[in-house]
């Protein structure tokens, strides 16, 4: 087995530092796996950009309704106690500084916590930027998962995002599949490494100096 | 008596003429509008600006509308998805302007659109090309980018219940941008699944006064967008 953490074990690790009673919004992709690593004894509540605070798991077969959707356009399902609301009281929630915590994927995230996430920038590229610059700006912390590296092998914790921002010093934490990392007003600063993972594999495969942790 | 009910679709929307601004309620497939949207390809009104957030999947509802040649602007904030061929073809083309706006800054320039406020402040796009060219302030110290409202001449909407004073309540997360485009348009055009007399909505549960809206059809078995893309229908 290769030394790191899984997808499911990045998600659990953030899950992890999220506190009881959180008001949580998931980004898609592995973000949403954190939902299925609620630690015993917390409770979560997950609000969805498109008008729904308490969405539960994908529904079964009988309980779809094709109405009911998250911001991935999945089906989910509604707890007892959701709420649903239209969408600028969906956006007073995020902007307004209502919801505690935001785990976004992301294609770039630079020391000083800036967040690269909506365009590649490519002249052919469609911008699509839905409400990431929204929650960069609103939510009270952004945490982002992502793998420590792209397929390339590129580091994708950077001195500077070369990706269009979707926000300027934003990020508090980030999960990767090699560590917990930290951004402080000095740069990245290694929180805890993955299992089998050395402080200077992470140093060699970010593309910014690492503070050893404190 | 006020009665704003509307025998057909296509009556509710015979007036849209060639150039008008329309908003269209959904969000992906929730709470669109489909019976709506395809009465206006049957009217064939053109060089329509549209705003949604998305810009339709398949060849049904909003992307039949563009597919049809009838939009020449798309104001949303997220223009493709796993199912959004149209758009991107006829965008890559040249065929089809767009106006890319961040989801909740799309939401409040909606909102402001109805409510009468000209412009606000939001840290949205603050440091980002999105913010590019716009007038931006301070506010105990922190930036923020100004953003206009945004208004319609028609909004197209689908219910889940209407009277016949224009009253809506709405189905789950197909309410969306709904509420808010009643208001930013000139002429609100509602599709409701449930037709009730006055009275049948308590005051209590109404989510969009009727006073937003003009205009109610009843669209007693409306067809969803995703049933339509599984069985690969087109429209026309």
């Amino acid at each position: 087995m290769s030394a790191g953490w899984t997808r499911e074990q990045m998600a659990a690790r953030a899950a992890h530092d999220i506190p009881d009673g959180a008001y949580v919004n998931l980004g898609i992709g592995i973000p949403e796996l954190v939902a299925q690593f609620v630690p015993e004894g917390r409770e979560f509540i997950y609000h969805t950009e498109n008008g729904l605070l308490g969405m539960g798991p994908p529904p079964t077969e009988e309980e779809r309704d094709l109405d009911l959707m998250n911001a991935g356009k999945k089906y989910v399902t509604a707890i007892p106690g959701a709420a649903y609301f239209h969408h600028a009281d969906s956006f007073s929630m995020i902007r307004g500084g209502h919801i505690d915590v935001c785990v976004l994927g992301t294609m770039q995230v630079a020391s000083n916590g800036d967040i690269a996430n909506w365009s590649t920038g490519a002249p052919d590229a469609i911008p699509a930027v839905g409400g990431a610059m929204d929650l960069v700006q609103g939510v009270k912390r952004i945490y982002v998962i992502t793998q420590h590296t792209t397929r390339n092998g590129d580091p994708k914790l950077v001195e500077e995002c070369s990706y269009p921002l979707t926000g300027a010093g934003v990020v508090s934490r980030i999960f990767t599949d090699l560590a917990v990392v930290d951004v402080t007003p000095d740069g990245f600063r290694l929180v805890e490494l993955a299992p089998g993972v050395s402080f200077e594999e992470v140093q060699q495969k970010t593309g910014a100096p690492i503070l050893p942790q404190e | 008596m006020i009665n704003k009910q509307y025998p057909s679709v296509a009556k509710a929307v015979a007036d849209i003429p060639d150039g008008a601004v329309v908003m269209i309620g959904g969000f992906g497939s929730s709470g669109s509008p489909i019976e709506l949207i395809h009465a206006l390809i049957d009217h064939g009104a053109k060089g329509l600006t549209v705003v949604n957030n998305n810009t339709g999947n398949g060849e049904v509802g909003l992307a039949a509308l563009i597919g049809n040649g009838q939009v020449a602007k798309m104001i949303c904030s997220f223009p493709r998805s796993s199912q959004s061929k149209v758009f991107p073809k006829l965008y890559r083309e040249g065929k089809v302007e767009l106006e890319i706006v961040p989801q909740g800054t799309l939401a409040e320039r909606i909102r402001a659109g109805g409510a009468g406020i000209p412009a606000f402040y939001t840290p949205t796009t603050v440091s980002t090309v999105l913010s590019e060219g716009k007038e931006q302030r301070e506010f105990n110290g922190r930036p923020y980018v100004m953003e206009p409202w945004l208004k319609a001449d028609f909004a197209l909407i689908k219910s889940d219940s209407a009277d016949p004073l224009g009253n809506l309540t709405f189905n789950k997360t197909g309410r969306n941008f709904s509420p808010l485009m009643c208001m930013a348009a000139t002429t609100t055009i509602v599709q409701t699944k449930k037709l009730v007399d006055r009275g049948g909505i308590d005051p209590e549960h109404v989510i969009t006064p009727g006073i937003f809206v003009n205009r109610v059809v009843e669209v007693s078995e409306p067809v969803h967008e995703d049933v339509l893309i599984a069985q690969e229908r087109r429209y026309p």
